[in-house]
């Protein structure tokens, strides 16, 4: 029996919902109308502000005077560079958890998920005395290792609850039909773990993008992902509303487009399959 | 599995043999380095000092502040997306959306185009109505900082909670409805219920993380005003002060404090694997 909803009902909740999404969502909204305007105009009354021209400036202001690219790069590098080698060092893992389980695979993942919750104030001296010892302070290949290793329990448990999904019959099946071990991964396994190791890399890169405890200790001028040179607009001089709002604007919108497409792997990945 | 498991190992074993190390000397890189081992004197002290315990104040204010504030409005939330709106999809996606924003740029925001005292918004609207601005960062860091990681955390009670509605079994609640329950007794002895095991997750994993918050508090208050957690005293010990020692004695606390969380997580999340 499906419930009726009278439309009455339906309006009322619809006014509310929207309502108060755009009451959550507003912050947002806020900095994208403040970064088309002039610094002059970002400081007035909100509606001066709405009266005011619109303008593309402080885009281009912000690249000019801070090398803003720069900054996105490093981003990008960081990002897309630790999911990646993250995925690289968990598939196996993962994979082997998920289709040849022992004893220990439980205590394994256990343990995994544990090391996630060691607090990353209580290891920040060790990390930062090793990085200038290695000589990879301030640089991106450190911060990738670091953003890999803080990200790799979250990965090999994503990949092993998508893994463990696939079902052990269809491998059965094909080596029924005389598939060899090869083509039995390349064949079968790969396209039926494609979604979740996609699903996997999205969650992770946008988690690696706004990784901001070790991209702020850890890095300077050179390598300073977005998280960091955002951070260098807390000591601000003069006018910087628009300029903030810009660069601001250019850092998150990549990050919301994606996790708009990766609501349901939020879920699943952020409480290790336990809400599902 | 083998390369996981020996990158995890290294990653977890050696800056931890490392703070322990450092925890029982006195350590100070920039004046005089290695001065020997002083047995549990760093850990005496940094519990004795008097900024220890207004930190430990902090840090609980904000995250059970943050926690109260996200499970009961994670929930009111999640129980109206439920409902059959127009366009709910799109109010999904307004209403994740701040989960999304990096820490550094929510705390910048709201800092200054919003609680500024003098040309945030809040002061716009204050002015509106006759009133003085507040000086929300200085005169009320706490509910000011509470409310911003609330914001933040708010999205991700409210999309596992709706998660979790949305697998409810919907003749549960029709039979509920033709037994005569009325709404709220069909939320109190039906919805919340079966929302129990998401609000436990909710709640372990949002404390695991509300710990360990530090942009927010570096790019607003710097730790002034009374916003200082432990994790920021920590922080401040190791980096700002040079006193490694001092420090690693509070990160190993940090760590024992984590350690007591984690316990109860993973026991949720270790019965799952069973299922």
């Amino acid at each position: 029996m499906a419930r009726a909803v009278t439309t009455r009902r339906k309006a009322v909740t619809s006014v509310i919902a929207w309502t108060v999404a755009t009451l959550i969502f507003f912050p947002i909204l806020w900095i994208f109308v403040l970064s088309l305007k002039t610094e002059g105009d970002a400081i007035k009354t909100p509606l001066e502000i709405l009266g005011s021209t619109w303008t593309l400036e402080s885009y281009a202001v912000v690249q000019e005077r801070s090398d803003y690219f720069k900054h996105f790069t490093n981003s990008v590098i960081v990002a897309v560079g630790s999911t990646l080698l993250g995925i690289l060092v968990a598939v196996p893992a993962a994979w082997s958890m998920a289709f040849v389980p022992s004893k220990r695979t439980r205590g394994i993942l256990m343990w995994m998920l544990s090391t996630k919750m060691l607090p990353a104030v209580g290891v920040l001296y060790p990390i930062y005395l090793l990085f200038i010892e290695l000589g990879i302070l301030d640089s991106r290949i450190g911060l990738v290792i670091v953003l890999m290793l803080i990200n790799l329990p979250i990965i090999v448990w994503m990949l092993y609850t998508y893994f463990r999904e696939i079902p052990a019959e269809i491998l059965e099946a094909a080596r029924m039909d005389g598939a060899g071990m090869r083509s039995e991964l390349l064949y079968v396994l790969t396209p039926m773990a494609i979604p979740g190791i996609a699903s996997t890399i999205l969650l992770n890169v946008i988690l690696a993008w706004n990784e901001a405890f070790w991209t702020l200790n850890l890095t300077a001028a050179k390598a300073a992902p977005l998280t960091a040179f955002i951070a260098s607009y807390s000591s601000p001089e003069g006018l910087f509303y628009a300029k903030l709002s810009a660069a601001s604007v250019m850092a998150i919108a990549p990050i919301l487009v994606m996790g708009w497409f990766s609501q349901k792997q939020l879920v699943r990945g952020l409480t290790f399959g336990a809400v599902k | 599995m083998a390369p996981a498991v020996v990158l995890l190992l290294g990653w977890m074993l050696v800056p931890l043999v490392m703070t322990l190390y450092f925890s029982f000397k006195k350590y100070l890189p920039l004046r005089g380095g290695d001065l020997g081992w002083v047995g549990f004197e760093n850990y005496v002290r940094f519990v004795s000092s008097s900024s220890f315990w207004p930190a430990v104040a902090t840090t609980l204010i904000i995250v059970g502040g943050v926690l109260v504030i996200t499970v009961l409005l994670g929930i009111a939330l999640a129980l109206l997306l439920d409902q059959p709106i127009w366009g709910q999809g799109v109010v999904r996606i307004l209403v994740i959306a701040p989960f999304f924003v990096m820490p550094t740029v929510s705390g910048l925001v709201w800092k200054n185009m919003f609680m500024d005292p003098v040309n945030g918004f809040f002061a716009h609207l204050w002015r509106v109505f006759g009133a003085e601005p507040i000086q929300w960062l200085s005169h009320a860091s706490m509910p000011s900082l509470v409310m911003i990681i609330s914001w933040q955390w708010l999205p991700f009670a409210t999309l596992i909670l709706l998660t979790a509605i949305q697998s409810l079994d919907n003749e549960q609640l029709e039979a509920a409805e033709m037994d005569g329950a009325r709404p709220l007794s069909r939320f109190w002895f039906v919805i919340l219920p079966h929302l129990a095991r998401a609000i436990t997750v909710v709640i372990l994993i949002q404390t695991i993380f509300l710990l360990s918050i530090f942009a927010e508090i570096f790019v607003t208050t710097a730790g002034a005003f009374g916003t200082k957690t432990l994790t920021y005293l920590i922080f401040q010990r190791v980096l700002e002060s040079q006193n490694v020692g001092l420090g690693s004695a509070g990160g190993v606390y940090a760590i024992i404090l984590a350690n007591i969380v984690a316990v109860f997580l993973l026991r949720v999340v270790g019965k799952n694997l069973d299922a």
